[in-house]
Order: structure tokens, then C-alpha cells, then sequence
């Protein structure tokens, strides 16, 4: 019963990325939106906490926040709103970590 | 209001995510016409703000971040990005718009608005201000 984790706070400014990250199981996927999207740079404190995790990023959030492609850590996936959609049909929950 | 005072506008949260960004933004350029001593500081998830390339046609929502670069003519020129708040995000000040002001005194020289600090340094900084407006 795979789920997927959605969050939207900054880790530098609220611990709902931990909350999540701490209680994620086998194929569980994690799809970081709005200001989540800043966890998944290269070379920030926060990237760390998501080795070993299935990370997806929201692609318009990143691009609103001047984030490019190459600056995320390897292995993250992008995904536009209709692959946003795709996620939540493939997974038999979701969990939002508001 | 003769007295000129110092005013400093202190930004801590990531742009878009919330509304705090955009409204500090509005503050600072209303207040901008009252004449007093303006410095912005840039901190925690505030350093965000000033990332340059920002594109929010996918959001929907404005983006603000082009009016960065009028601060220098509202006469707004002493703009602190601390230097920890950067690093812990895996930024450097060239991942930030190069924001300038032309100087009147200097033959309309442009110089360099962004003055990047210390967390101790800004500490100093807050010290001798005034006012100050969290955002």
C-alpha cells in the first residue's frame, strides 16, 4: 500500500519535511511542491535529509523560485501538474504534511 | 516629519508561499516616499527573494521579483543579504540579481547595492537602527 507524501514548507523554515521523511516506507514517493521545492538543492544543509527517499519535485515551483534543473540533487525526478496527477493515481493514499 | 530616522525592513520568508514577501515589497516602496533611511536585510528564508531567473508563468501567480532592481531608484542602496543564511541553502551571491544604484554625487556611477554580512554583522547593523519592520 505504497503512499504519497506531499510537502509544501521550506525545511529551513518548519520540520513537516522531517515529520515526513521519518515516517516513509518501502515504496512510498515523496513530491516536494511550493517552498518543499527548496529542499532538493545541491549543496544545501537540507539535501541530506532526503538520501534514500523516492524525491519528485514540482516543476512550475521551481522554475517560480529561480531554481534550475542543475542545481537539485542527483536522482530527483521533475514533473509538471498532469504528472502531479499521475502520482496520486498511482499511490493508494496521500498524506499532505500541511 | 523633519527627523530622518532609520528604518530597517527585515525579510525572512521565501517568496510565493506566502504572501509576506510581496507585502514587504509594498511597505518599503510606500515607504520610500517619506525619506528616511532605508536598509532592507535579507535573512533565513528571506535570501530567496532576491534569486535571480524567477518565472512564475507556471504558478499563476505575479512575479514581483523584477522590482528588486527599481529599489536602487527609490534611493533604497544599503540592501544586507546574510552570508550564513546563503550557505546553509547551498547558495552563493551569484545565484542572486545584481542589484545596483547610480550614485548623483559620482557622475550617476552604478555601484553595487547588496552589501553581504555576517550574521554578527547584521546584528551590528539592527543595533543601530530605529525602526524595524519584520516580514
Amino acid at each position: 500500500m505504497a503512499m504519497l507524501h506531499l510537502v509544501n514548507k521550506s525545511p529551513y523554515d518548519a520540520c513537516n519535511l522531517d515529520s515526513a521523511s521519518s515516517m516513509m516506507k518501502g515504496d512510498d514517493a515523496l513530491l516536494l511542491i511550493e517552498d518543499a521545492v527548496y529542499a532538493a538543492v545541491k549543496n544545501g544543509k537540507a539535501a541530506a535529509g532526503l538520501a534514500g527517499l523516492k524525491v519528485t519535485v514540482l516543476g512550475p515551483d521551481l522554475a517560480a523560485r529561480g531554481i534550475g534543473e542543475d542545481k537539485l540533487i542527483d536522482g530527483v525526478t521533475v514533473v509538471d501538474y498532469a504528472g502531479f496527477v499521475d502520482m496520486v493515481e498511482a499511490n493508494d493514499k496521500v498524506q499532505s504534511w500541511l | 516629519m523633519s527627523d530622518t530616522k532609520k528604518f530597517m525592513y527585515v525579510n525572512r520568508k521565501a517568496p510565493y508561499g506566502t504572501i509576506y514577501a510581496w507585502e514587504a515589497l509594498e511597505v518599503v516602496l510606500i515607504g520610500a516616499a517619506f525619506e528616511q533611511d532605508v536598509s532592507l536585510a535579507f535573512m533565513d528564508d528571506g535570501v530567496y527573494q532576491l534569486m535571480k531567473g524567477q518565472d512564475t508563468a507556471g504558478i499563476g501567480m505575479k512575479n514581483f521579483s523584477p522590482t528588486y532592481s527599481a529599489l536602487g531608484d527609490y534611493e533604497i542602496t544599503k540592501i544586507y543579504v546574510e552570508k550564513e543564511s546563503l550557505e546553509e541553502r547551498g547558495l552563493t551571491l551569484d545565484d542572486l540579481q545584481h542589484l545596483v544604484w547610480e550614485d548623483e554625487d559620482e557622475d550617476w556611477a552604478e555601484k553595487d547595492s547588496i552589501r553581504l554580512v555576517s550574521r554578527a554583522e547584521l546584528a551590528d547593523v539592527f543595533a543601530d537602527q530605529d525602526v524595524m519592520f519584520n516580514f
